[in-house]
């Protein structure tokens, strides 16, 4: 996990879910993420629940299924967790097909199967329907301090840059004959991770200088500072609302 | 076919709500000291320069490299960072890959932000720095002394982050018994620290071998440039 991010989710539509403001996007799916987590986990037809109102918010958005699976995949370690928990744990047994597993365990396994399941489609529901540069605007209108967005927007905007430095680097490596397989091979490619280093941070003085010379003054102005309605807030917040009335009717 | 090894970005539903919320709290109060803190550091020049290290810490995590055959990692960068441009900034930047990560490339839940920032970035960012401060004057001393503070460093930054996880499932995780998840987790980033506390030395010393100006760790090194006046005979 944590590797191989080339690629943003985003995918790219014109829906009620793709227009609504950025920030409210995140609101929302903070709150259907913790309305799932607090779900109790013998609550098996909740989550059922919880499934059929993000079906509901993804056609709603009109995004193929196909692609939200693919894009989930992300959580397969989380799986593996999952599964093993039945084994391992401790507790009263049970028998099934000659295996005996803790009864403890398989529930625990289910609650991780299907919280991260679901906490992973909201999250991909949320980066496919929200472009980044939305997203870190939505940041700062959450009130995100104004040295975070800018490091983080900066972030998004050279990430490429430097990850196209780390492949010529790599591929100027391969081309002369480099192909490791043991760790003790790694020596060049930390080289080059050093030079990388060197290569950002210097850029980054570059770029600062840049931004001087174009007036900076230590703050970034936030481009098309619209207000959000009421409206807009109570329709988005729906799917949210549903979501912890769900999780509490999981308790009665 | 390969394998991921380093697996520490936790999804949602190992620990419960309340707990996740508590970390979360801990994670913007730690947050909010390392911005504040993070400023001091680099005046103005903070935004575009920790930005394109934030940059360099997303980029090397996809960076793989080769731990046994078939089986890969990759870097996490606390302790790295936390040499190079120090804790407070170190913090800020890998605590803003983990929230890009999570909200961009759902990698990571969201409710479980609050954990992975307290494990990854506040506990082994400030655990990691802390152990190459007391290491300091060996690092000062040679070259190897400082890549070998760099490796133990970056070895107890991972398994410091992964003991940050055994406390969070204690208090709102189920199913496991506390010692088996003491033992798996240390256990597995013991082992995982060895590839992070490799490329972090070499990292360092690269880098030292060159700018040695940038290592935030040997800062106030060498002695200012003095004026020496010649003595009237």
């Amino acid at each position: 996990m944590g590797a191989g991010h080339a690629h943003s989710l985003h995918h790219a539509g014109d829906s009620v879910v793709h227009r609504l403001p950025a920030h409210v996007k995140v609101v929302v799916a903070f709150v259907m993420v913790i309305a799932v987590v607090a779900t109790p986990r013998e609550a098996f037809w909740v989550f059922g629940a919880h499934l059929a109102l993000l079906v509901a918010v993804w056609i709603a958005a009109r995004l193929p299924v196909a692609a939200i699976a693919a894009r989930s995949l992300i959580e397969a370690p989380f799986v593996v967790l999952a599964v093993l928990l039945p084994f391992f744990a401790t507790g009263p047994r049970t028998e099934f097909l000659g295996l005996s597993l803790s009864v403890d365990g398989l529930l625990a396994g289910w609650n991780i199967l299907v919280k991260g399941t679901l906490g992973v489609l909201i999250s991909v529901t949320l980066g496919m329907t929200t472009p980044v540069r939305d997203l870190l605007a939505g940041l700062s209108r959450l009130r995100v301090p104004g040295l975070v967005t800018t490091i983080a927007t900066l972030m998004v905007r050279y990430l490429e840059v430097i990850a196209a430095e780390a492949r010529r680097m790599r591929l100027a490596r391969v081309a002369r004959g480099h192909d490791p397989r043991f760790l003790w091979q790694i020596g060049p490619t930390i080289r080059g991770v050093g030079t990388l280093f060197l290569r950002s941070y210097e850029r980054g003085e570059r770029v600062h200088l840049a931004m001087l010379a174009r007036g900076y003054t230590g703050t970034m102005p936030l481009l098309g500072d619209v207000v959000t309605s009421r409206r807009t807030w109570t329709l988005a917040l729906l799917p949210a609302a549903a979501a912890v009335v769900l999780a509490t009717t999981g308790y009665v | 076919m390969t394998t991921e090894l380093v697996a520490m970005h936790m999804s949602d539903g190992i620990v419960n709500a309340p707990v996740s919320l508590a970390f979360g709290l801990v994670a913007l109060v730690g947050l909010a000291i390392c911005v504040a803190r993070a400023r001091r550091d680099l005046d103005d020049r903070t935004a575009p320069l920790a930005g394109l290290v934030a940059a360099f810490v997303f980029a090397v995590q996809m960076l793989n490299f080769p731990v046994l055959p078939g089986v890969s990692g990759h870097l996490l960068g606390g302790a790295l960072t936390a040499i190079l441009v120090g804790p407070y900034v170190g913090a800020l930047c890998v605590a803003i890959v983990l929230v890009l990560q999570a909200l961009l490339f759902a990698d990571g839940g969201l409710s479980a932000l609050g954990t992975n920032i307290t494990n990854m970035a506040l506990i082994g960012t400030f655990v990691g720095f802390a152990v190459a401060v007391a290491m300091r004057p060996l690092a000062r001393r040679s070259r190897a002394g400082l890549i070998l503070t760099a490796f133990v460093a970056a070895w107890v930054n991972t398994v410091v982050a992964s003991l940050g996880f055994v406390l969070e499932y204690a208090l709102g995780g189920q199913g496991l018994a506390l010692g088996t998840v003491f033992g798996l987790m240390a256990g597995f980033h013991a082992l995982i620290g060895i590839g992070e506390g490799i490329i972090t030395a070499l990292t360092v010393g690269a880098v030292a071998a060159v700018r040695p100006d940038l290592v935030y760790l040997l800062r106030g090194e060498r002695a200012g440039l003095t004026i020496k006046e010649t003595t009237p005979r």
